[in-house]
């Protein structure tokens, strides 16, 4: 069977205020819905794999294949709840420990 | 080499510089190298250049840029004579044919722009391309109203955007996406900004040079215009003096 490629995202999230991760997906999923539709979402198969409420850094694990959509959906987002926020992507690598290591730099 | 990011279109109050050091401090840390704000015509040199000092702290360059909406292509050619050499980017505002037609014929135009909302008055079709093509003028992109706008509206606007950025990219016009944006919340990365002109159908290496390379083109071919020793396209005075 074909190994599944991942692509991790490195988010940084920017709103006045505090957002939990169950928020923060809220608003990733309902912007993925928005423009790309439920067959859209099914395919980025997203996880959230650690989020710093503190700091607002994320970091989120998409398919290889739809990296560019998830993208342009975070790109999309203007409010987390009802607060006016923008999710930034700070960098996209192949594996975690990759990400960590272009974040440190 | 590291690619230069430029937003053409940042729509600040150029009064507030507390508001512009923070907008410039944002940009900078977004990865732009070169903003434009829009003026209004009547502003003088030295708002200009206090504007200019304040984004260089944040080690921005700033492009001074004039929006036109004339109503007949009379007012716009009138503008055009009396604010060329004022600023380095003159955007028009094309509300009626006859201005988008002289707009895109006239080579003292840098950027043509269409209602957003209403899509009666896009006029940027395959005649409006042809003219284009032989000036100097390019398409201007403002990805605000895609952030902002919802459902039916944000559709519609996609589809038109799909429509002219095929036309433009058939005739070889030059497509240039700016955030048009007036708060810094509603500003994105320019990775993202290429991102999101996927939606209307620009591939990535496209929508990067869009946020990149079609705006310093235009910013490079201005500032040499506007610099003293210029004469005319390839001809440049290098040197002055009694020896010459």
């Amino acid at each position: 069977m074909k190994r599944i490629k991942r692509r991790y995202l490195a988010l940084e999230v920017e709103l006045d205020g505090a957002v939990d991760s169950k928020e923060l997906m809220n608003a990733i999923w309902g912007a993925i819905l928005k423009l790309y539709g439920e067959y859209g979402a099914s395919l980025a198969g997203l996880s959230l794999i650690e989020y710093d409420a503190a700091e607002k850094l994320a970091v989120l694990r998409t398919s290889h294949a739809v990296v560019n959509m998830v993208r342009t959906a975070l790109a999309s987002i203007t409010k987390i709840g009802d607060k006016s926020a923008a999710v930034h992507v700070l960098t996209v690598s192949g594996t975690i420990k990759a990400l960590r290591k272009k974040l440190k730099l | 080499m590291r690619r230069t990011y430029a937003d053409l279109h940042l729509c600040t109050n150029f009064k507030d510089y507390q508001k512009v050091s923070r907008i410039m401090g944002k940009a900078s840390k977004l990865g732009y190298r070169l903003i434009g704000i829009t003026f209004p015509p009547n502003s003088s040199n030295e708002e200009i250049q206090k504007i200019r000092s304040i984004c260089a702290e944040a080690k921005i360059d700033l492009v001074s840029r004039v929006d036109l909406k004339p109503r007949k292509s009379k007012e716009l050619i009138y503008d055009l004579r009396r604010l060329r050499r004022k600023f380095e980017i003159i955007g028009v505002s094309c509300e009626s044919k006859d201005v988008a037609r002289q707009a895109a014929k006239d080579r003292r135009v840098d950027l043509l722009n269409f209602s957003t909302f209403d899509f009666r008055r896009r006029f940027f079709d395959r005649a409006e391309a042809e003219l284009a093509s032989n000036s100097l003028a390019s398409l201007e992109v403002d990805m605000k109203f895609l952030l902002t706008l919802e459902g039916v509206a944000r559709i519609r606007l996609l589809s038109a955007l799909r429509r002219e950025t095929a036309i433009a990219r058939e005739f070889h016009v030059p497509i240039i996406i700016s955030s048009g944006v007036s708060e810094d919340m509603l500003m994105r990365r320019p990775r993202e900004l290429a991102a999101l002109a996927s939606l209307f159908g620009l591939d990535e290496v496209v929508a990067v040079e869009a946020v990149s390379a079609n705006p310093l083109k235009i910013v490079k071919r201005n500032r040499e215009k506007l610099s003293p020793k210029f004469v005319a396209p390839g001809i440049r005075v290098i040197r002055e003096g009694k020896d010459c």
